[in-house]
């Protein structure tokens, strides 16, 4: 396991996720776009929204229920997710190079990673 | 203007500011904000959380591309992510305490330096290589480049230095959704001498994991509207592919004139309704 070879697996699961993101976030904009197309809409003012737009458990029961909204930001988490994979990999890849030090370094980002998205559940 | 004729519009622009953003290599995230802010009235908190998840898709779509050019450097980047991550959380906070005319004046300023960026071209040609210093050293950040055909070691210089104009990219990234790329690369090309292809692709891979510190705190603050959100990542993302694609074919020189004039006309727009409060 050398720097380059994990670098390329980082990169193609990276690309993975994002194509899987954009596919779910397409789905739940047509289904958006079939139901709701024809209605007027304006974001002038800010309103923060329900918890099918701001909290994990909330859009994961949205998109359990297919509703068009729950499944876009089931999307959009994911694509928030694949940066977040990718230094899970780094920690696991940096073990296997028995790197101590930035096994070290991979946790400190993954952990304030961690704080931020703690904030949404 | 309904549901169906935003999205498209929305759609439509975000391919353009993809594509572009691509084949300067400024990002799509830096004309989405002025241009639904400005043209469409949509509230700056919905524009910064559209961005910033549109930051993340071309980062990590981009990413497989970039390793396989060799250039990235994963130890540089993790490290300095330990600065950019913090920073971001920090700016993501501040964005909710920052009055919205205050951060189209402070998004405008950016996009004056964007503008810049993109109209001044950099010579890379003669680029010096410095040795290591001994901070660096027992960081292990030196590596090894592809440079005409050959090789190239270089060493890197004034980590803490690096480390803190990091603090600040993640700072603007979490306060503006954008990738602030363009802050990113001062800090290692300028700063900490790292060559400017490392830099930049590195920045490259840098900016999705940055932007990802400020989605939670983002999400969680109902930023990301899923209805704005959707055709801004799928036409930034489809746009800045397209963008890779053409590439090699396009009059870049001539792109970033125009791209450049453009981002100058929003800088000008933001700051100016900043000031008078209409954003």
């Amino acid at each position: 396991m050398d720097d380059r070879r994990l670098e390329n697996i980082l990169g193609n699961l990276l690309r993975a996720g994002v194509l899987l993101a954009a596919v779910i976030v397409l789905a739940g904009g047509i289904l958006y776009l079939f139901h709701y197309g024809s209605n007027p809409v304006s974001y002038r003012t800010f309103s923060a929204g329900g918890p099918d737009r701001r909290t994990v458990p909330g859009i994961a029961q949205s998109a359990a229920a297919l509703h068009s909204v729950g499944l876009i930001q089931l999307g959009l988490l994911l694509l928030i997710a694949t940066p977040v994979a990718r230094v899970v990999m780094a920690v696991a890849g940096f073990y296997l190079e028995r790197d101590r030090l930035y096994v070290v370094v991979s946790l400190i980002v993954l952990a304030v990673l961690t704080f931020s998205l703690m904030h949404a559940t | 203007m309904t549901a169906l004729t935003f999205t498209i519009v929305v759609w439509l622009m975000s391919t353009m500011a993809g594509f572009l953003g691509a084949l300067t290599g400024l990002g799509g995230g830096v004309v989405v904000v002025p241009v639904l802010a400005l043209a469409l009235g949509v509230d700056i908190k919905y524009a910064i959380g559209a961005s910033l998840v549109s930051v993340i898709a071309t980062s990590s779509g981009a990413a497989a591309a970039y390793v396989k050019e060799g250039f990235s450097n994963i130890r540089i980047g993790m490290l300095l992510e330990v600065a950019t991550t913090l920073g971001a959380v920090a700016g993501a906070y501040l964005a909710a305490y920052t009055s919205t005319h205050a951060i189209a004046i402070i998004f405008g300023l950016v996009l004056v330096q964007s503008a810049y960026q993109s109209l001044v071209n950099r010579n890379t040609e003669d680029e010096e290589i410095v040795q290591s210093d001994a901070l660096a050293r027992r960081l292990r950040l030196g590596s090894a480049y592809p440079l005409k055909g050959k090789s190239q070691e270089y060493g890197v210089t004034n980590v803490p230095t690096g480390f803190s104009l990091m603090f600040g990219a993640g700072a603007l990234s979490g306060l503006l959704g954008i990738g602030s790329g363009a802050v990113k690369v001062i800090a290692m090309d300028r700063a900490m001498r790292i060559p400017f292809k490392v830099s930049t692709t590195t920045s490259n891979f840098m900016i999705g994991v940055t932007a990802a510190a400020s989605a939670g705190v983002y999400l969680s603050r109902g930023y990301i509207d899923p209805r704005v959100t959707m055709p801004v990542m799928l036409g930034v993302l489809g746009g800045a592919f397209l963008g890779t694609k053409v590439l090699v074919r396009a009059r870049v020189r001539t792109l970033r004139i125009v791209f450049g004039v453009v981002i100058l006309v929003l800088a000008v727009e933001m700051i100016l309704n900043g000031i008078m409060g209409r954003v």
